[in-house]
């Protein structure tokens, strides 16, 4: 038997050799497919609740953290909130990043007023969050924060900032119900999750003029969240013969394609995340679905165009994040080594209003508060000015598109 | 809370879309069967559920990955190559062999750290339970943040980059329902995988080996038949076939390559092995295929949404009538 196994091994083997000897001389030749297009998620428009384009103000120029280089100041720092560790990271690294881009631009033309940025990890949890959130209010230098990053942390926390009366500016938390709670210190750098769903679906009924759309689900908190409203605003239009509910974890689509594709629609909206969207674009691309594939923030991350490859282009995000442009862009990946991720660009422009606060002597707590409450300028993203609620005055989504 | 639960009696589409999901479904069952194998043999000689064999699965993937991205030099990019059929299969080939002699080395390493220095020392079975629970941990989290560190660019939280060999194509079409070219690898390789295993399982003088351990192992090693070298042999078999069943796998779900990729469909393959009695080699198969099948005709009827309820609420049903799975439990008494 010994001896059998031997030569059966020894054959298996050479065999084996042979077949990687094979690949040696083909592996000198893999021309690289089609040319692989750089896809990238490039910013469209704004749009309103009803679906309409509303042109940037036009030649406005972002504020800018620098200033006029004389501002003087005691020593004060701005403290930054979200997850820095953990599965959940990237986004609150992006958000830190964004601010302290800010910061440094500020510290390096103003020598008499140097601000420190002291950021705080909740790893995006609420319990965690709870235990940090009066380190934050305990530091007497600290007055003004960027964060909390995460919806569920930003309500375990909110009540703590608002009687310490720091001003908590959130680039990223999107859950409608944050702004309800009476919180004087509460501000949203974007539209929440209640503007999104609406907004999109008006601006591919009214904007795109689709007739027939798919809309398909994750069956998750966000993605249900977000496919009702969809739903709800689209009526007629979301085809009641594709409204498809798949689950989070699934890789494979064929059945949802399969109905789709007899139903033959003008797009296809996908409520749910990246790591779902790319396999399921390709499925249908693949299924031979025609269709403009339309989804949300989940979707819009540079993961979902690796994953997806040439699927993915022409596919519609929406989000109410901001998009990077112009210097900030250049500057942030010129310092980070990386571009500016989604929620840089809030974080940066937050971070900026509050240094236009301290620059304007606005040093303690009461007095940022004050600042922040009555700002209205023009940011990288957008016009921010906020509602008594902490919402801003005008919630605009931006739509982007893999091209 | 809002709630998720739609169900829906879609049978118009069960019936107009009866074979597409047939041959859909059938594309899917060969890859549980295959993977369903391991538990089977493994169980049949040791009364032991390897749980981590799920991770020997996901390990496959990165190795079919690898010898794609590395060995073979292609560019991940999410777009398909287009190579011609002879020279696709030649690099499908050998991915495959790669992708086995990963998954294969990973078994018997797996079961020469975990197992081996249980039976030493004469460990309960619970204790086997619990260590191969805590390997598949191990072997996650090993690819998820070890990895990355080794080998830049792979591992880590997000999906690797897909390495697209064969875009999916209609190659003909039978009672209506469109059998794709990566439906038609799938299957193929998978019936000849299990032809080969079972034949080695049932005609050569191991396999025999392998029966007479799982039907009395001190007679067996009485009767002079090394119980360790069975072992090793069982859990080898396993791994070459769960390595095969991965590169298979990737061909359906390019973007499937990550840590956790293989927890879901390993247990799967481990109902499906229950399904068809845990121990027996066709068994195996058929509950692997028979598993598939049923669970697409579920997720047409209920909707997508409830695929794995389908597959699980069928394990129940079908071992509440057979206990013991369809064809019955026992590597050693299985002959037919």
């Amino acid at each position: 038997m010994r001896s059998r196994m031997a030569r059966n091994a020894f054959a298996l083997g050479s065999a084996g050799l042979l077949v990687f000897g094979i690949a040696g001389c083909n592996q000198s030749t893999p021309e690289e497919s089609n040319s692989q297009a750089d896809l990238k998620i490039v910013e469209q428009v704004q749009i309103d609740e009803n679906g309409a384009e509303v042109k940037a103000a036009g030649d406005v120029k972002p504020a800018d953290p620098t200033g006029d280089g004389k501002a003087t100041c005691p020593p004060v720092s701005i403290a930054m909130a979200g997850a820095l560790n953990g599965p959940d990271a990237a986004l609150g690294i992006n958000i830190k990043n964004g601010v302290q881009l800010a910061i440094d631009k500020h510290n390096a033309a103003n020598p008499g007023c140097q601000v420190q940025l002291k950021p705080f990890d909740t790893e995006g949890d609420p319990q965690k969050a709870t235990g940090i959130a009066p380190q934050i209010v305990d530091d007497q230098y600290t007055i003004g924060l960027v964060g909390p990053a995460f919806s569920g942390e930003t309500k375990a926390t909110g009540t703590v900032f608002d009687q310490a009366g720091l001003v908590a500016a959130t680039a990223s938390a999107t859950n409608p119900t944050l702004s309800e709670n009476g919180w004087k210190t509460f501000f949203r750098g974007l539209a929440n999750d209640g503007v999104q769903g609406p907004s999109v679906a008006n601006y591919l009924k009214n904007t795109l003029g689709y007739k027939k759309i798919c809309v398909v689900d994750d069956s998750t908190d966000y993605g249900l969240g977000l496919a009702i409203p969809v739903r709800e605003t689209l009526g007629p239009v979301a085809d009641s013969a594709c409204n498809i509910q798949v689950k989070k974890g699934d890789k494979d689509f064929s059945a949802a394609v399969t109905q789709i594709k007899g139903v033959s629609p003008d797009a296809v909206f996908y409520s749910g995340y990246y790591s779902e969207a790319a396999p399921f674009v390709q499925q249908l691309k693949d299924g031979g679905v025609e269709a403009t594939f339309v989804s949300a923030d989940g979707t819009k991350d540079p993961e979902f165009v690796k994953q997806a490859g040439e699927s993915s282009k022409g596919s519609i995000l929406s989000c109410p994040c901001g998009p990077a442009t112009g210097t900030f862009a250049e500057e942030y990946t010129k310092k980070f080594g990386q571009e500016p991720g989604t929620y840089s660009t809030e974080g940066y422009d937050l971070g900026t209003i509050m240094l236009k606060g301290i620059d304007s002597g606005a040093i303690t707590r009461p007095a940022l508060l004050d600042f922040v409450k009555n700002y209205n300028g023009q940011g990288v993203a957008r016009n921010y000015q906020w509602s008594p609620t902490g919402e801003l005055t005008t919630n605009l989504i931006w739509i982007f598109k893999v091209q | 809370m809002l709630m998720a639960a739609n169900i829906n009696f879609n049978v118009d589409g069960l019936i107009n879309g009866f074979w597409q999901l047939t041959v859909d479904g059938l594309s899917w069952g060969a890859i549980y069967a295959l993977v369903a194998v391991g538990y089977t043999l493994v169980f049949g000689v040791l009364r032991l559920i390897n749980f981590a064999h799920s991770e020997i699965f996901m390990l496959g993937m990165f190795g079919t990955y690898f010898c794609l991205d590395v060995i073979l030099g292609f560019t991940p990019s999410g777009n398909a190559y287009n190579k011609g059929v002879l020279l696709t299969i030649v690099y499908l080939a050998i991915a495959m062999v790669f992708a086995m002699l990963v998954s294969g080395s990973a078994a018997v390493g797996l079961e020469f750290i975990a197992y081996r220095p249980l039976r030493r020392r004469n460990a309960r079975p619970l204790t086997f339970l619990i260590t191969a629970i805590g390997m598949s941990f191990v072997l996650q989290e090993f690819v998820h943040f070890i990895l990355p560190q080794l080998i830049k660019g792979y591992g880590g939280s997000n999906a690797q980059q897909p390495i697209l060999l064969v875009q999916p194509k209609a190659q003909f079409t039978i009672f209506g329902a469109t059998v794709s070219n990566v439906t038609l690898v799938i299957v193929v390789s998978a019936l000849v995988l299990a032809l080969a295993t079972d034949i080695a399982i049932n005609r050569t003088k191991f396999g025999r080996g392998i029966r007479a351990v799982a039907q009395d192992s001190t007679t067996a090693t009485l009767m002079g038949v090394s119980r360790e070298r069975i072992i090793m042999t069982t859990f080898l078999i396993g791994g070459l076939l769960a390595g095969a069943a991965a590169l298979l796998y990737t061909l359906k779900v390019p973007q499937g390559i990550i840590y956790s990729g293989g927890f879901l469909l390993g247990i799967k393959a481990f109902s499906a092995a229950v399904l068809g009695g845990i121990g027996n080699l066709r068994g195996a198969l058929l509950g692997g295929l028979i598993l598939g099948v049923m669970e697409n005709y579920g997720q047409a009827l209920f909707g997508t949404q409830w695929r794995d309820v389908v597959a699980f609420v069928l394990l129940v049903l079908v071992l509440l009538i057979r206990p013991t799975g369809i064809l019955g439990e026992s590597l050693g008494k299985a002959r037919a």
